[in-house]
C-alpha cells in the first residue's frame, strides 16, 4: 500500500508540470503581451511600474525562462496581482471564492450520487420495462436542457410566481444578525435551486454508468451462481452485485470534479453566486491573465487531488490493488 | 471485415431495432439533418430580416413561432439555427474523434514509452475543467464559429483516445494482426488497415454523444455572449436573446430551448442505443 | 448602470449613475410618487441591483460606473449640481468667482468630518488636486485640473484657485470627490486599502464589501447636512440582467434601471405599478458610431456621410428603445442651451448613400452583393462592449441596413475593461458603437480636440479639424454665453457635415423605484439628486 501511494504521488509530478505547461500555452495564445495590455490601460503608469511588471512576468527573457520563473513563483503560491483596478493578489481572490464553489459542488455531488445510484440500480433491475425507459428519458432530459434556461424557468416559477425560494445570491439581506441555525437554513434555501440545477444536469452520466455497471455485474457468473444457490433476489442484487458495481464509481467521482467546476460558470453567473466560475469568467472576459492562469492551475490541481483521493479509495476498496504490486 | 459484417447483421441491427428509444432518437436525428439541409427552402422568411415595427409579436399565422426582439421570424431563425448548431456539433466532434482516434491507435499499438507519454497527456488534459479552457481560449482569440468548433474539438478528444487505445490493445494481440506483421506489413498499414476498422465502433458512441455535448457547449457559450455571433442564428444565441423576456415573450425561448432539448436528447438516446447494441457483454 | 462610455466616468462624479441627470428639458413623464402625508422616518434599507462589481472605491482611479455609483454616496465634492442643474456648494459653504473669472475662492463648511472623525480641511482639497495632476496617478480626470495656474489655502477652510485664462468648466470641475489627505498623503494611492474600505465625508459610510455579493453603506450620523433618512444603502451584485429583473419582481431589489422592453411591455400590470414607481426622462447620453479616422476606409467624408444616410435612426429608436428616445444629430443633446436646432442632419436615404459611395469609388458589387473597389470588398467590424443588450440590438439593425447598400459588417462584443485597454486605447478598431454621457457644461475639448488623441485619451477616433480645435478653445476660455453659443453652434455644424461619428440617439432613462421609498422627486437632474432625503414610512419598513 505504501509503495502504491508513493508511486501514485510521484506520478503527480509530471502531471503538474504538464498542467503548468498547458496553462502557460493558453495564456500565450493571446495576441500581444499581458504587460503591454496593462500598460495600455494605464498609459500614465510610469516607467518604473512598467519595469516592475515586466520583471514580475519576466517578459524580457526568452519563453522557457519566463515559464521557469513563473513556475518558480507558483510553487511559492505567488500567483501575482490581478490586472483589474483593485490590484489584489490573485491568491486572495481565489481564496475567498474557493469555499463557495467547493461546498456547492460537494453538496451537488452528494445529491447527484445519492440520486444516481438508486436510479441506476432501479433501471438495471427493471431493465427494458417502462420504468427503465422513463428513467432513461428523464435523466437525459436533465442532461439535454440548457442549464441557464432551466435555471431561469425555475427562478421564474419558484421565485417570482410562487415566491417560495429566494432567486439569487447566498444570503438574505440582514441574515448576518440572525441565529446561526436560521442563518444556515436561509443559506440552505438559497442553495436549493443552484444545487438542483447543478446536479440534474449530471444525473444522466452517473446513473447510466451505474445502470451499465450493474447490468455488467449481473451478467457475471458469480451472480448466476448466487442465484442458482437459491439466494433471494434482493440479497443477490444488494449484497453481491451492488458492491462490485459501486467500485468503479469511486474513480468516476474523481473525474467528475473538472466538469463540476467548469459547469459552475453558468449557474454561478445566473444565480449570482460568488464562486470560482464567476471569477474565472470575469477574469477571462477582461483578460485578467494572472487570475485566469491561477484558476486554471488551481482547478487542475484540485482535480489531481480528487483523482488521487479516488485512487486511494479505490485501492482501499479493491483487494486486487491493495495487495498487488500496484 | 467479414466478422464485422456478420456482427452488424446478426446482432447490431436487430438489437438497435428493438430499442424503441434509440430508434425514436435516430429518426429525430435524421429529420433534423434533413431540416437543416433544407432550411433555405422551407424557412418562410429571411432569418436576418429585421422589422423594428414588429418586435416580439406572439405566434400568429404569419409567424408561427412569433418574432424576436428585432422583429425577425423565430421559426426561420430556429430552422437556420439548426444548421449552425448541428455544424458546430459535427465539426467539433469530427476534430475530437480524429485526434482521439489517432492518439489512441498510436498509443495502443506501440505501447511502452510512447503509450505512457501519450496517456499522461490525456491525464493532464482531463485535469482541466474543459469549459474553462474553452472559455479562456475563445475570449483570448475571438468568438467565431470556427474557433468555437476547433476549441470544443481540441478539448474533447481524451475520452475517444482512451477508448480506442483500450480497443487497440486487445486487437493488437489477435492472430490476424500477428499474421499481418509476419507477412511484413508496415506499422501504419497495420494500424489503419487492420486495427482501425475494428476499433472504430466505440468511437461511434462517443461521437454521437459528443455532438449532443457540443451543441450544449455552444449554447452555454452563447449565454455568456461568446457563442456564435450575430446575425448568424444558432439555437444557443436565439435562446439567450429570449432569456430577458421569459415571462411574456415565452415563444422566443421556448422554441429554441425545445429544439436543443429534443436534439440533445435524441442524440443521447441514439448513442446509448448504439452502445447497448455494440456491447458484447450485455446478453440478451 | 453599465458603463456607457468613457466620458460618463467624467460626469458620473456628480450623480448616482443609475439615475443619471437628464437634460434641461422637463421630464417627459413620471409616474409621480404617491403623495403621502407620511412623515419622513429614519430606518430601513434601500437595495440597488448592479450588474458589474465596483472595482475601486477611490473614484479618482475608477473607470467604471459601478464604482462611481457607490463612491457617489461616500464622498462629496466642493460643489454639486442641484435638482435644477445649477451649480451649488457642497463641501463648500460658499464660493466666489472673481470679476475676471480667473480666480475662484471656496469657503469650506466648518465642522465637516471624515468618517473616521478627522476634520475636513483645505489640506484635503490641496491633496486631491495634487494627486490628480500627478503624472504617476493613473487617472482619466486630470485634464480640467491641468488648467489651474496656482492653488493656495490661505487658511484651513479656504481654497483659492487661479487660472491662466477664463476656463468655463472650472467651477464644475471642483465637483470631483475630495479625498482624505490624512490617509493618503505620501502613500501610493494605487495600493491604498481605501480602495476597498473608503473613508469619505458623504451621507453614507462604508460598512462592508463582500466580494461579488454586495457592498453595504450605512448612514453617517454626523453628516453635515443632517443624517440621511434611510439607514443603509446596499448594492447587490447580480451579473445577469434577467436575474436582476426577477429579483426586482420578487421584491428583493428596490431600485434598478429598466430596459425599454421592460418599461413598455412588462411593467404595466396593476401588481407591478402598485409596488413600484417607474420614471422616464431623457438621459444625458447619446449613442454614436465612431469611425477610426486613421483607417483608410473612413478617411473619406463621403463614406461617413453615406453610412449615416444608410442608417434609419427612427427604426433604431422604434426597435431598440420602443420609441423612448430621440434622434441625436450632434454631440449636444436637444434641450441644452448649446444645442443647435438649425443643424441639418443627413436623413435616411439608401439611394443617396449609394450615390455617395459610388462617388467615393465604391460602385461595383461582387456576387454576394458587397461593394468592391480595387478587388477589395467593403467590410469592417463594429466593436461594442459586452453586457448591453440595446447596444447589441442597435449594432444588428445597423448591420442589416448597411448590408442593404452593400457593406459587409461584422459585430464584435468585448468586455468593458478589455474593450478600453486593448481596442479603444490602442486605436485598434475600425468602428466603435459607444455612448458618451455628457456633462452639463458643453465643453467637449477632451473628445474632439486634435491634441487628445493619444492612447487612453478620449479623441480615440483621431478627429482633427483646425477650426474645431480653435472653436473648442474659444468655447471653454470665456464665460460669455453668447460667444460660447456661437462657438458650439458652429462646431455642431461642422460635425454634422463631417460626420466623424454617426450620431444615433438619446435614450430615455427608465429608473424604477420601490413604492415603499418616498421622497423621490423627479426633476431636470433625474431622481438621484436627493437620495439622502428619501425615506420609508415606519409602517412600511422591511429591513
Amino acid at each position: 500500500m505504501a509503495r502504491f501511494l508513493l508511486k501514485r504521488i510521484l506520478m503527480l509530478i509530471p502531471l503538474m508540470i504538464g498542467i503548468t505547461l498547458i496553462t502557460f500555452t493558453v495564456i500565450h495564445l493571446a495576441p500581444g503581451e499581458p504587460v503591454e495590455m496593462q500598460m495600455a490601460m494605464n498609459p500614465k503608469v510610469g516607467k518604473e511600474a512598467r519595469e516592475r511588471l515586466t520583471k514580475f512576468y519576466g517578459l524580457d527573457k526568452p519563453l522557457h525562462e519566463q515559464y521557469l520563473s513563473w513556475v518558480g513563483k507558483l510553487v511559492r503560491l505567488d500567483l501575482g496581482r490581478s490586472f483589474s483596478s483593485d490590484n489584489r493578489p490573485v491568491v486572495d481572490k481565489i481564496k475567498e471564492r474557493l469555499p463557495v464553489t467547493i461546498s456547492l459542488n460537494v453538496i451537488a455531488l452528494l445529491l447527484e450520487f445519492g440520486l444516481a445510484i438508486p436510479i441506476g440500480i432501479l433501471a438495471a433491475t427493471r431493465r427494458d420495462t417502462w420504468l427503465d425507459k422513463g428513467i432513461t428519458v428523464f435523466v437525459f432530459v436533465g442532461f439535454a436542457v440548457p442549464t441557464f434556461w432551466l435555471a431561469l424557468l425555475l427562478m421564474y416559477f419558484f421565485g417570482v410566481r410562487l415566491n417560495w425560494l429566494p432567486i439569487s445570491g447566498l444570503h438574505t439581506l440582514g441574515s448576518d444578525s440572525w441565529s446561526s441555525l436560521r442563518y444556515l437554513a436561509d443559506m440552505g434555501k438559497h442553495l436549493i435551486m443552484p444545487v438542483m440545477v447543478a446536479s440534474f444536469g449530471s444525473l444522466a452520466g452517473l446513473s447510466r454508468y451505474m445502470r451499465s455497471a450493474m447490468l455488467n455485474v449481473i451478467s457475471q457468473d458469480y451472480i448466476t451462481t448466487a442465484r442458482a444457490k437459491g439466494l433471494p433476489e434482493r440479497v443477490v442484487i444488494y449484497k453481491h452485485a451492488l458492491r462490485n458495481a459501486l467500485l468503479p464509481l469511486i474513480t468516476l467521482l474523481g473525474f467528475s470534479i473538472p466538469g463540476l467546476i467548469g459547469g459552475s460558470v453558468i449557474f454561478e453567473t445566473i444565480f449570482a453566486i460568488p464562486g470560482m466560475g464567476q471569477l474565472f469568467y470575469q477574469g477571462a472576459m477582461s483578460r485578467d491573465y494572472p487570475v485566469v492562469m491561477g484558476i486554471l492551475v488551481i482547478g487542475a490541481c484540485l482535480t489531481l487531488i480528487g483523482n488521487l483521493i479516488a485512487d486511494i479509495g479505490y485501492a482501499l476498496a479493491d483487494p486486487r490493488i491493495r495487495h498487488g504490486e500496484g | 471485415m467479414d466478422f464485422k459484417h456478420s456482427y452488424l447483421n446478426s446482432v447490431f441491427w436487430p438489437r438497435l431495432k428493438n430499442n424503441r428509444l434509440a430508434l425514436g432518437g435516430g429518426s429525430v436525428v435524421l429529420v433534423l439533418l434533413v431540416i437543416s439541409l433544407l432550411a433555405p427552402l422551407i424557412a418562410p422568411y429571411d432569418p436576418s430580416a429585421i422589422d423594428a415595427w414588429k418586435v416580439l409579436s406572439p405566434p400568429s399565422w404569419q409567424h408561427w413561432f412569433g418574432t424576436d426582439e428585432l422583429g425577425r421570424d423565430v421559426l426561420s431563425r430556429v430552422l437556420f439555427g439548426a444548421r449552425v448548431s448541428l455544424k458546430v456539433g459535427f465539426v467539433a466532434v469530427g476534430i475530437a474523434v480524429s485526434i482521439g482516434t489517432i492518439i489512441g491507435l498510436i498509443s495502443g499499438y506501440y505501447s511502452g514509452i510512447v503509450d505512457a507519454a501519450l496517456m499522461r497527456v490525456v491525464d493532464i488534459m482531463l485535469c482541466f475543467p474543459a469549459f474553462f479552457l474553452i472559455l479562456a481560449i475563445i475570449t483570448f482569440l475571438e468568438p467565431s464559429i470556427w474557433y468555437i468548433m476547433m476549441v470544443i474539438g481540441l478539448t474533447g478528444w481524451m475520452g475517444v483516445a482512451r477508448l480506442v487505445r483500450a480497443e487497440t490493445l486487445s486487437i493488437r494481440e489477435m492472430d490476424y494482426i500477428l499474421a499481418a506483421r509476419c507477412i511484413g506489413c508496415s506499422n501504419s498499414r497495420i494500424i489503419f488497415r487492420h486495427i482501425f476498422p475494428n476499433a472504430v465502433s466505440p468511437v461511434l458512441v462517443s461521437a454521437t454523444l459528443g455532438i449532443a455535448g457540443a451543441i450544449l457547449t455552444e449554447s452555454a457559450l452563447s449565454f455568456l455572449g461568446i457563442g456564435v455571433q450575430p446575425p448568424t442564428p444558432s439555437w444557443g444565441n436565439i435562446l439567450t436573446s429570449g432569456k430577458d423576456y421569459i415571462e411574456f415573450a415565452w415563444w422566443l425561448s421556448l422554441f429554441p430551448g425545445l429544439a436543443i432539448l429534443i436534439t440533445v436528447l435524441s442524440y443521447n438516446l441514439l448513442g446509448e442505443g448504439i452502445r447497448d447494441a455494440l456491447d458484447p457483454r450485455v446478453k440478451r | 448602470m453599465m458603463p456607457s462610455g468613457v466620458r460618463c466616468l467624467l460626469v458620473a462624479l456628480f450623480f448616482c449613475s443609475a439615475l443619471a441627470a437628464c437634460s434641461k428639458s422637463e421630464s417627459i413623464s413620471a409616474h409621480p410618487a404617491p403623495s403621502s402625508s407620511a412623515i419622513p422616518a429614519t430606518g430601513d434599507s434601500l437595495v440597488e441591483g448592479t450588474i458589474g462589481e465596483a472595482s475601486t472605491l477611490i473614484p479618482l482611479l475608477a473607470t467604471d460606473s459601478s464604482s462611481h455609483a457607490v463612491a457617489g454616496q461616500i464622498y462629496n465634492g466642493l460643489v454639486k449640481y442641484d435638482k435644477n442643474l445649477n451649480i451649488v456648494g457642497d463641501l463648500a459653504e460658499s464660493f466666489y468667482i472673481s470679476k475676471d473669472g480667473l480666480t475662484i475662492t471656496f469657503h469650506l463648511h466648518t465642522g465637516v468630518k471624515w468618517h473616521d472623525g478627522t476634520p475636513l480641511t483645505s489640506r484635503d482639497v490641496l491633496y486631491t488636486y495634487r494627486v490628480t495632476i500627478d503624472p504617476k496617478t493613473p487617472t482619466a480626470y486630470a485634464e480640467d485640473f491641468k488648467q489651474v495656474k496656482s492653488i493656495a489655502a490661505p487658511d484651513a477652510h479656504t481654497i483659492r484657485v487661479t487660472y491662466d485664462a477664463p476656463f468655463a468648466p472650472a467651477l464644475a470641475s471642483w465637483g470631483v470627490s475630495i479625498l482624505p489627505a490624512h490617509l493618503l498623503e505620501g502613500k501610493d494611492i494605487t495600493r491604498s486599502p481605501l480602495a476597498r474600505a473608503p473613508v469619505g465625508t458623504g451621507p453614507y459610510r462604508f460598512k462592508e464589501w463582500v466580494s461579488s455579493q454586495k457592498i453595504v453603506l450605512e448612514f453617517n450620523p454626523d453628516y453635515f447636512e443632517g443624517r440621511p433618512y434611510i439607514d443603509r444603502f446596499i448594492y447587490r451584485i447580480i451579473p445577469d440582467s434577467s436575474t436582476m429583473y426577477m429579483e426586482l419582481k420578487a421584491g428583493a431589489i428596490d431600485l434598478m434601471n429598466l430596459s425599454p422592453v421592460q418599461y413598455a411591455r412588462q411593467t404595466s400590470s396593476e401588481n407591478f405599478t402598485s409596488r413600484f414607481n417607474k420614471y422616464r426622462y431623457p438621459s444625458s447620453t447619446y449613442l454614436y458610431m465612431g469611425y477610426n479616422l486613421r483607417h483608410p476606409l473612413f478617411g473619406d467624408k463621403r463614406i461617413r456621410q453615406a453610412m449615416t444616410a444608410a442608417i434609419n435612426k427612427d427604426e433604431l429608436i422604434q426597435g431598440v428603445l420602443f420609441g423612448m428616445g430621440q434622434k441625436a444629430h450632434g454631440p449636444i443633446v436637444p434641450g441644452r442651451w448649446a444645442y443647435n436646432p438649425a443643424v441639418k442632419d443627413i436623413a435616411y436615404n439608401p439611394k443617396f448613400a449609394s450615390e455617395l459611395l459610388a462617388q467615393a469609388g465604391w460602385k461595383d458589387k461582387n456576387s454576394e452583393g458587397i461593394l468592391i473597389k480595387d478587388g477589395k470588398p467593403f467590410k469592417f467590424t463594429i466593436l461594442t462592449n459586452q453586457g448591453n443588450q440595446q447596444r447589441l440590438m442597435t449594432a444588428q439593425i445597423i448591420q442589416q441596413r448597411l448590408r442593404q447598400v452593400g457593406i459587409d459588417v461584422k459585430i464584435r462584443i468585448v468586455e468593458w475593461a478589455a474593450f478600453l485597454k486593448e481596442f479603444v486605447n490602442k486605436g485598434n478598431f475600425e468602428v466603435v458603437l459607444l455612448a458618451w454621457s455628457i456633462s452639463q457644461d458643453p465643453d467637449m475639448f477632451d473628445v474632439w480636440h486634435s491634441s487628445k488623441n493619444k492612447p487612453g485619451e478620449l479623441n480615440f477616433i483621431g478627429y482633427n479639424n483646425a477650426e474645431v480645435d480653435r472653436l473648442l478653445i474659444e468655447g471653454r476660455n470665456t464665460f460669455d454665453i453668447q460667444k460660447r453659443t456661437r462657438a458650439y453652434f458652429r462646431i455642431q455644424e461642422i460635425l454634422a457635415d463631417e460626420q466623424p461619428y454617426t450620431f444615433l440617439y438619446v435614450p430615455d432613462a427608465l429608473p424604477v423605484v420601490s413604492s415603499r421609498i418616498r421622497g423621490v422627486e423627479p426633476s431636470p437632474a433625474g431622481i438621484g439628486h436627493n437620495q439622502n432625503r428619501w425615506y420609508v414610512p415606519k409602517n412600511e419598513q422591511v429591513y
